[in-house]
């Protein structure tokens, strides 16, 4: 277990902050992002479709995008034996070539379960300058101590 | 606004479009994915941890509906495939032309492996009475999608609420 980084319950508390990640974003990211997610949608490629029969500024970055860049920053923070139970987003504005995202993560909670599986609760944004593009809350297994593996527990061990 | 049609009342709690996805899950995508937002968690790019953390590789948790976002193109397709056609058939059938997604919860049971072929059904969860919202009088609605792997394992539900509506004259 130790060949890896291991974030385990015992060290982390309500309050704690993770680390920000800043991203300069550019057309490339976008366009990147949407074909990896098979959203092949004109606005997350295509420049005049998105501006003039959209009426937004540029293409922007697409949702499921989105969420593998939240999964990405938590899992930075957790390493890998961090296990997503549950994630919900909420979208409020649109992130455009030429914006610098920055994500921010504070934990809310820390909890065991009854069937031993300990839980950091989470709350995260995506913001872009003053603006908080979109927020999302997740719960996200963690080891209790070393030794301990959420990615084992299946059936009534798993209760996301 | 227009009354709650009995056709739709009877699609809640029903399983709808159930469907296969048209490929296994591949680490091609798990790749350009992971390369999108950088991600360098070992477990989607070493073996060795893969191995000893999730026994074997595993897919980036996020990316579940990504296995059944339909091809841009296929031989003998004459309509268009449209993810979450619930939603798009409740606007049609309660006549609101404008709708958005006004949340997204996604909950995850057993991991996604390279070489899975998963099933997907979707369930209308509720239908509210008329509101009205600084967009417009609508409905709210919830959608839930679900997710199963070829041993018929849970591995996970999208749910998604969403508010249709017709714009202020």
């Amino acid at each position: 277990m130790a060949d890896y980084p291991v974030l385990t319950a015992e060290h982390v508390k309500a309050g704690d902050e993770l680390p920000e990640l800043s991203v300069d974003v550019t057309a490339t990211t976008v366009v990147l992002g949407a074909l990896a997610s098979r959203d092949w949608r004109p606005m997350h490629h295509d420049y005049k479709f998105a501006t003039e029969r959209n009426g937004v500024q540029d293409i922007f970055v697409n949702t499921p995008n989105q969420a593998a860049w939240f999964e990405r920053y938590l899992t930075d923070w957790s390493g890998p034996y961090g296990r997503l139970g549950r994630v919900t987003f909420r979208m409020k504005d649109s992130v455009f070539p030429e914006d610098t995202m920055v994500f921010r993560g504070k934990v809310k909670e820390v909890e065991t379960d009854d069937s031993g599986c300990s839980w950091a609760h989470l709350e995260l944004s995506l913001s872009v300058g003053e603006k908080t593009v979109t927020t999302c809350t997740a719960r996200m297994a963690i080891p209790a101590s070393e030794g301990d593996n959420p990615w084992k527990r299946s059936g009534d061990q798993w209760k996301p | 606004m227009k009354e709650m049609p009995a056709e739709v009342e009877s699609w809640i709690g029903q399983r709808l479009y159930e469907t296969e996805g048209e490929f296994d899950v591949e680490r091609g995508y798990i790749f350009t994915t992971c390369a999108a937002v950088e991600n360098g968690n070992p477990l989607f790019w070493d073996e060795k941890a893969a191995n000893d953390i999730t026994n074997g590789f595993i897919a980036p948790p996020s990316m579940i509906s990504v296995w059944f976002r339909p091809h841009h193109w296929a031989p003998n397709r004459t309509e268009r495939a449209l993810p979450l056609q619930v939603h798009f058939d409740l606007k049609e059938a309660l006549d609101l032309p404008e709708a958005v997604m006004t949340d997204n919860t996604i909950v995850f049971g057993v991991p996604v492996r390279p070489g899975d072929r998963l099933k997907t059904w979707q369930v209308l969860k509720s239908v509210s009475d008329p509101k009205t919202t600084k967009l417009g009088q609508g409905r709210f609605w919830v959608i839930d999608v679900e997710y199963e792997n070829q041993d018929g394992e849970w591995v996970g539900t999208e749910s998604y609420t969403g508010f249709g509506y017709r714009r202020e004259s």
